[in-house]
């Protein structure tokens, strides 16, 4: 099998594994227990919080474990606007094409008052730093944006984006989980306030992520009870899923580059490849995207038999039809970057793991075009295309 | 457990009867690529019996595989009883269809509902 779902979630590491395995067997101690037996897991656990910290240029201090991401973005989010509304502030700036746990968080938000302006991603997927500083009012209390997006994988100009908000005293969050691992980052060079990431992302364990909330932020609880976390995330931590995070994310941050000259010329071939498709279309910027990711629509068909087919060819992969996400409205992101449902249906996302071939590439571009054309051949509005009855839009 | 029945995914990766029927006595389309599915039935019909079907298909596995077994259901049948396919026989034929795709196989007994009001309008126009 080619798993090219890498953006829904990884393999964990050996190495993250083997951290997982010697900390459940060794060090299964409480880390608020004061006898030596719990201060050994409390080390694990601390131990974790620098290495992880060290990975985007953080202190420990300013790191806070999750049960991931969608816990991140929503303690973020919720905390920002918390102490916004102190000050009167009910503004909060953020994207079309973010994920869902920031923006159902933001429309809760908007139900109890607060003003959410969602910013235009263009046609390429990329939003604009001045028009951030443009949509940026006396009560903004927040600007929210992603790092890279889950779905096209564009990457953000995040430091630009943070600059404009350094500028105007507004704080910063960025949804980096789908970059982290992918592209440096550095909290303080990137002038990031706040930072959510997840682990089973980046070969780590799933039900674990992390919050960066720079010194001075003052977080709210969205669990209330013991003093784990400073105090700001109550709950016995996960230290063994903690540790193996750790691990994951040294062994991915370190290999970045070695992996990004790897992906890039295999993303890029296979781009080439699926462009060769009458009637397609890559979503996102060609050149600001994960070197993971590929995202295509093709006109006048369906992504989730697209995905059946090519599950049945040893292929799993994604796509953003409204079959696949469960609703009847495609993929927002897609419809975001201006494409009309009638071809969002028809998309298909494959994210690389960093162990492809150049022979997978071959085996993915030949498996898709054979598919595409399958299913364009028995298609009533693949027929219409081609009779000219309604026009082409790709 | 898998996503569809055995046979969901058979008549999805076999789909039986599929094409066009360029003579047709009625032809059915229904849905939209809005939505993501559409659906055309062709029919020829003898003597007020279904002699040939095919049908073309823009959507998702069940919505193919619902089309291909509506298809399988009425051809070699008389009208009258063509007329009485409901999307539940559709569904029992291919041992279910999740919840969410049941809208599928109510699709498919549009289509056919659809081409055969085009044969009897046809029919009462000659």
């Amino acid at each position: 099998m080619i798993y090219a779902d890498n953006a829904a979630t990884t393999k964990m590491s050996e190495g993250a594994i083997a951290t997982m395995v010697s900390t459940i067997n060794e060090t299964y101690g409480n880390p608020s227990s004061l006898y030596e037996f719990g201060q050994k897991a409390k080390e694990v656990l601390e131990n974790a919080r620098e290495v992880v910290a060290a990975q985007i240029g953080a202190e420990p201090r300013e790191i806070l474990f999750t049960s991931g991401g969608s816990e991140a973005d929503n303690q973020a989010i919720l905390s920002a606007a918390k102490l916004g509304e102190k000050d009167g502030k009910k503004h909060i700036i953020s994207t079309a094409f973010e994920h869902h746990a920031v923006l159902h968080t933001l429309e809760k938000l908007k139900k109890e008052g607060f003003e959410i302006t969602l910013l235009d991603v263009h046609e390429n997927g990329i939003v604009l730093p001045e028009e951030v500083d443009a949509a940026i009012r006396e009560d903004t209390c927040l600007v929210t944006i992603m790092y890279a997006n889950n779905e096209i994988g564009t990457i953000q100009p995040i430091k630009e984006i943070g600059a404009v908000c350094r500028r105007k005293k507004v704080l910063f969050h960025t949804d980096a989980v789908q970059a982290i691992g992918h592209v440096k980052i550095d909290v303080n060079e990137q002038n990031i306030d706040m930072l959510s990431a997840s682990a089973h992302k980046f070969h780590g364990p799933k039900g674990v992520g992390f919050l960066y909330a720079k010194k001075g932020i003052r977080l709210s609880n969205l669990i209330e009870g013991g003093a784990q976390e400073r105090g700001k995330r109550a709950g016995t931590e996960n230290v063994p899923g903690i540790a193996a995070t750790a691990t994951a994310l040294q062994e991915v941050v370190a290999d970045i580059d070695k992996n990004r000259e790897h992906l890039v010329p295999i993303r890029d071939k296979i781009i080439a490849g699926l462009k060769e498709i009458p009637h397609s279309a890559l979503n996102g910027d060609a050149e600001r995207r994960l070197p993971s990711n590929i995202n295509f629509c093709f006109e006048g068909i369906e992504g989730e038999s697209l995905l059946l087919l090519l599950d049945d060819k040893g292929i799993a992969a994604s796509s953003g039809s409204a079959c696949t996400s469960g609703s009847l409205d495609p993929s927002h992101v897609l419809l975001a970057i201006g494409r009309v449902h009638d071809v969002a249906h028809g998309s298909l996302r494959l994210s690389l793991g960093e162990d492809v071939t150049d022979e997978d590439a071959d085996y993915i571009i030949k498996s898709v075009k054979e598919v595409v054309e399958y299913l364009r051949g028995f298609s009533p509005v693949w027929r219409n295309l081609v009779a000219g009855k309604i026009p082409f839009i790709l | 457990m898998a996503l569809y029945s055995e046979k969901v995914m058979d008549h999805f990766r076999n789909p039986r009867n599929v094409g066009v029927i360029e003579d047709a006595d009625g032809v059915g389309e229904v849905g939209n690529a809005k939505c993501g599915d559409i659906m055309k039935m062709y029919l020829k019909i003898d003597d007020d019996v279904i002699t040939d079907v095919k049908f073309e298909t823009f959507g998702c596995g069940s919505a193919i595989a619902s089309s291909s077994m509506a298809t399988e259901l009425i051809k070699g049948k008389p009208v009258s009883e063509a007329r009485q396919l409901t999307n539940q026989a559709v569904v029992e034929a291919l041992d279910g269809l999740p919840a969410h795709k049941l809208h599928c196989s109510v699709l498919a007994q549009e289509a056919i509902e659809a081409a055969l009001t085009d044969y009897e309008q046809k029919k009462e126009k000659s």
